[in-house]
């Protein structure tokens, strides 16, 4: 009963810890010194500005699998690089022999978060490009730079990235997933 | 700085400009709006992303102690530049913008409903 006051207390006094500890790095990056002072400040900041801005955030932001996270992040990494020089190569070769199509990905992601983060990786990944999610939040249209196979595309995009997401910040457990859902 | 490294920084650098300068030559390479929209979004994140390796690698060992703001940059870099083509994307179907392929009009057609539908609330 005490501990879970105690833990309503302290989430309403901390509403997102991890986007403190991610304003207080990203403080000390603006800051470019580590000196004791700059991560009090940095730290102080990080807990202001989500406590202030609780209204733009109502969801809360889990992160279930830390590991998965870093896998992602790195294959992330690789793939932009990649796509910069795929992308390059199709500039430089010649353009009227791309084959560029719309491309309807289904997806099943609950949390807007998780969304945002694909929509913007498939921008970020070789000839991909979000333009739009459904109103439904079931799909988002891709628009493919080259394309010969569209269901190996949308196996790519699925497995690639959308697996990882969901289980980076929706986890197994359907129950934060289902406190998600818009109505 | 040791030859080897100023290389190393030589290479980042002409690398960047020639990877942000195809970038931006797809604009006038590719042949419609959507697909033009791929060569800065991605062009300009490595380009730019390998500027700012090679800034950061020479102002820590330039100057004092080790400067990672430019790490800074990479990630507002790669947070606004797929922001800003989902927007382009997505105001050119709305617009139907011509395209090489043919605009789905599936999603036109739930987009326009919807439009329709927050017009009738107004």
């Amino acid at each position: 009963m005490i501990k879970s006051v105690m833990q309503r207390v302290l989430l309403r006094l901390l509403p997102h810890p991890l986007l403190t500890l991610l304003l207080a790095v990203i403080w000390l990056l603006l800051a470019n010194n580590i000196a004791a002072g700059e991560v009090v400040v940095g730290l102080l900041l990080g807990w202001a500005i989500p406590f202030f801005a609780l209204q733009f955030w109502p969801d809360k932001l889990y992160v279930h699998k830390p590991i998965t996270l870093l896998k992602f992040a790195y294959i992330l990494l690789h793939d932009i690089i990649e796509a910069n020089f795929i992308v390059a190569l199709r500039i430089l070769g010649r353009p009227e022999k791309l084959r560029p199509a719309f491309i309807v990905v289904p997806i099943d992601l609950n949390s807007d978060f998780a969304m945002s983060i694909l929509a913007n990786t498939t921008c970020l990944t070789p000839g991909s490009l979000s333009a739009l999610l459904a109103p439904d939040r079931k799909s988002i249209l891709v628009h493919a730079m080259d394309v010969d196979d569209e269901a190996a595309f949308i196996h790519t995009i699925k497995t690639r990235y959308e697996q990882p997401l969901k289980e980076i910040f929706e986890g197994d457990d359907d129950k934060h997933a289902q406190e998600n859902i818009k109505p | 700085m040791s030859p080897w490294l100023e290389a190393l920084l030589s290479f980042l650098i002409v690398l960047g400009a020639l990877l942000t300068f195809i970038g931006s030559l797809g604009l006038a390479r590719l042949r419609d709006f959507y697909t033009r929209l791929h060569g800065p979004t991605k062009g300009t994140t490595l380009g730019v992303g390998s500027l700012l390796i090679a800034s950061s690698v020479f102002f820590s060992v330039q100057g004092e102690g080790i400067s990672l703001h430019e790490v800074l940059i990479t990630l507002f870099l790669f947070i606004t530049a797929p922001i800003s083509a989902h927007l382009l994307a997505k105001a050119a179907l709305h617009l139907k913008v011509e395209s090489l392929v043919p605009l789905p009009d599936e999603a036109i057609a739930r987009k326009n409903s919807q439009h329709r539908d927050y017009q009738s609330l107004d």
